[in-house]
């Protein structure tokens, strides 16, 4: 038998039916569902007489629209509010398993998923949000959709679906001290760019990867979306089983047994074939930062601000131009010169305990800097924010002056309360850095939870290797 | 589904590469519940000088001068001619919603984020993907030219312009079926529900836990 690749193997194990142009009928064995993509859904679902295919598929959770402060009042918004009442409604009519807004298992979709074992090596994973990718941590094949899909899947437990070209991403070696999974995923998009991995299904492998605890594979592939792949995935190795073992969703007793036999299968054949291979050198990973408006535009923290007119392509200097004016940023400019005005720690890419950790690590007896407005911390969910408050990580952000906050999506997009002014500048643990993308005019600059945790203190960017 | 089939439409010019769909729809829209109304909030930070909230009366907000939707000969435009990497971000169908609500029938760039463009045939919005050299020369040609149109022909697969150059595109075939009939994907799906079921009770065997736990 031909050798595979771990895409192969889910994809292949998923297949509902050949169509005639090539394209199948892959089957989808979870369906995580937020308020903001999923209520056209629903409707379209109710118009047309049709009811879940499989209701126990469907797992749902309010996110993006839930206050990160004092929840007892719900939600002031009226327009937000209804949006995740609306939620609720679906979920009560349908019989889908929801968390509620105080439930202790509430929080981001991505962070809750794995977190309850309700993403498990081998599925197909997908949900009305571009971050889905960050299930593919697990060994699943986890993608995001658009809300017409949602409502396919609801209907049919399945997609048309075309298959991707493969990439191997191959991060060897080891990283230096205080190089984090976000450092490695923003370098790695720094190398391939925001298109480079549109068409790919990405394989992240190599040493450095496998180094990675299962939280920050899930960093890494969170962000394959913002190199342009729908979907980035990890090998199953017995860091994933591990992790998995226990959680609430998770199989026991021979269920358990005959899973873990099947997950040690996913893994790519050592001949298997990619069509494309990207090496990286694990050694050559330093804190990054971005400095524009794209995901791509992002350097070490030891670099200087770009020069456009350095860069031959056109169309990439036209772009550049506009980033540094939106960024009120100039050519030459050291990174570490760079003054902050507000932190965010949280986010689906970096808000789960070990995120946490890192950013208190950091500050641990230090304060934030008099001029840094805000920095607040949000845990990725509420068993997050507990675990962190049972190791006392909480005292140790209050005391430097940051905000604890309810778990939730949060300035991560700003479609809450919690969102940057008109050219406030931020350092974020978050994934996008577009223009507007945590408030209108607000200024975006994306690095690791231990980066932003030394901005705050230091007041501008700083190496955290040095700090 | 709205179909697809020819189209005689003004060009709007939108030159810039990696436009998100943040930047095409700004978040704080997303939080209707309706599929309908975006069209009026596309492009809101760029299209306006003032903070955009839902619920506003658009009509009444002052519009920014420098952005190439407001000026005048691009009024009433169905198709936006666009630069690499077009919908990146978000997995939000509410961009696609919007550019169809505006007006916009197709969107034509060197290439498109696979979400954006996977949404788009879901709304009766039709991508086209031709080469870097293919929209450049569009480009060229459309800011020279006031009331440029172009000619989409869905079924023969080509673009052709008022010159008569006329460019071919690739496009999937049952992506085209559908778009060209209008049809429901959920529809078409269903009538597989035996195959669905048959694959279900076969992995049901394999792998009992994924059809146990909740």
């Amino acid at each position: 038998m031909a050798a595979k690749t771990l895409y192969d193997k889910l994809w292949d194990a998923h297949v509902v039916r050949q169509n005639d142009d090539g394209s199948v009928l892959l089957y989808i064995d979870r369906h995580l569902v937020h308020e903001v993509t999923s209520p056209q859904a629903f409707e379209g679902l109710k118009l047309a007489g049709r009811k879940p295919w499989r209701v126990s598929a469907n797992l749902a959770v309010a996110d993006h629209n839930v206050p990160t402060t004092d929840r007892s009042k719900g939600i002031v918004d009226p327009v937000s509010r209804l949006q995740v009442d609306t939620l609720d409604e679906n979920c009560r009519e349908f019989g889908i398993v929801e968390f509620g807004m105080n439930d202790i298992r509430q929080g981001i979709v991505h962070v809750v998923g794995p977190e309850q074992g309700a993403t498990l090596p081998g599925m197909t994973v997908v949900c009305g949000d571009s971050h889905t990718s960050t299930h593919g941590a697990l060994g699943c094949l986890a993608f995001g959709i658009g809300t017409s899909e949602v409502e396919h899947v609801l209907a049919t437990q399945t997609l048309v679906q075309k298959k991707a070209k493969t990439m191997l991403i191959s991060v060897d070696g080891q990283v230096g001290p205080g190089i984090t999974a976000k450092d490695i995923v923003l370098h790695i998009i720094g190398v391939i760019g925001t298109a480079g991995g549109t068409g790919y299904a990405i394989e992240f492998a190599g040493s450095a990867i496998r180094d990675l605890s299962v939280e920050g594979r899930m960093t890494v592939c969170n962000m394959a979306i913002e190199a342009g792949a729908r979907c980035g995935m990890v090998a199953v190795d017995d860091k994933t089983i591990e992790y998995v073992k226990g959680r609430p969703f998770a199989p026991t007793g021979e269920n358990w047994d005959k899973a873990v036999a099947w997950w040690k299968t996913l893994h790519s054949d050592p001949d298997a074939q990619f069509d494309a291979v990207v090496r990286i050198d694990a050694a050559d990973i330093k804190p990054q930062v971005t400095w524009g408006t794209s995901p791509e535009m992002v350097l070490p923290v030891d670099a200087k601000i770009p020069n456009p007119f350095a860069e031959p392509d056109p169309v990439k200097q036209k772009s550049m131009i506009r980033a540094l004016e939106y960024m009120g940023l100039q050519p030459g400019t050291p990174i570490q010169e760079i003054a902050i005005d507000k932190v965010f720690i949280g986010s689906c890419t970096n808000s789960r305990i070990e995120d946490l950790r890192a950013a208190a690590a950091v500050i641990k007896g230090r304060k934030k800097a008099d001029s840094v407005k805000l920095a607040m911390v949000v845990p990725g969910s509420g068993l997050v924010k507990q675990q962190a408050e049972a190791e006392g990580l909480d005292k140790i952000f209050i005391e430097a002056g940051f905000e604890w906050r309810e778990p939730g999506c949060s300035m991560c997009l700003a479609m809450n309360a919690d969102r940057l002014e008109p050219g406030e500048r931020c350092a974020s643990t978050s994934n996008r850095n577009f223009e507007g993308r945590q408030g209108a005019g607000g200024r975006t600059h994306l690095v690791s939870p231990a980066m932003a945790a030394a901005a705050a203190i230091a007041g501008h960017f700083v190496d955290v290797r040095n700090f | 589904m709205r179909a697809f089939t020819v189209l005689d439409g003004l060009v709007a010019p939108l030159d810039r590469a990696n436009v998100d769909t943040d930047a095409i729809i700004p978040k704080q829209f997303l939080k209707s519940i309706k599929r309908t109304g975006f069209g009026p909030n596309l492009f809101d930070e760029w299209r306006y000088l003032d903070r955009g909230e839902p619920g506003q009366d658009c009509s009444k907000r002052p519009l920014n001068p420098d952005f190439v939707l407001n000026q005048p000969r691009y009024q009433g435009a169905q198709i936006l001619l666009a630069r690499r990497n077009f919908g990146c971000g978000s997995s939000r169908e509410h961009a696609p919603w919007a550019l169809e609500d505006y007006g916009f029938r197709a969107i034509i760039a060197p290439s498109f984020a696979d979400i954006f463009y996977n949404n788009c045939f879901k709304n009766g919005l039709l991508p086209i993907v031709l080469s870097e050299e293919q929209v450049d020369q569009l480009f060229r040609e459309v800011e020279a030219t006031e009331g440029y149109q172009l000619h989409i022909d869905l079924p023969a697969q080509t673009v052709t312009t008022p010159g008569g150059t006329v460019f071919t595109f690739e496009i999937d075939a049952f992506r085209k079926h559908c778009l060209v009939n209008g049809l429901d994907e959920i529809g078409l799906t269903l009538q597989h529900a035996d195959d669905i079921k048959a694959y279900e009770a076969r992995r049901a065997q394999q792998a009992p836990w994924l059809f146990q736990n909740a």
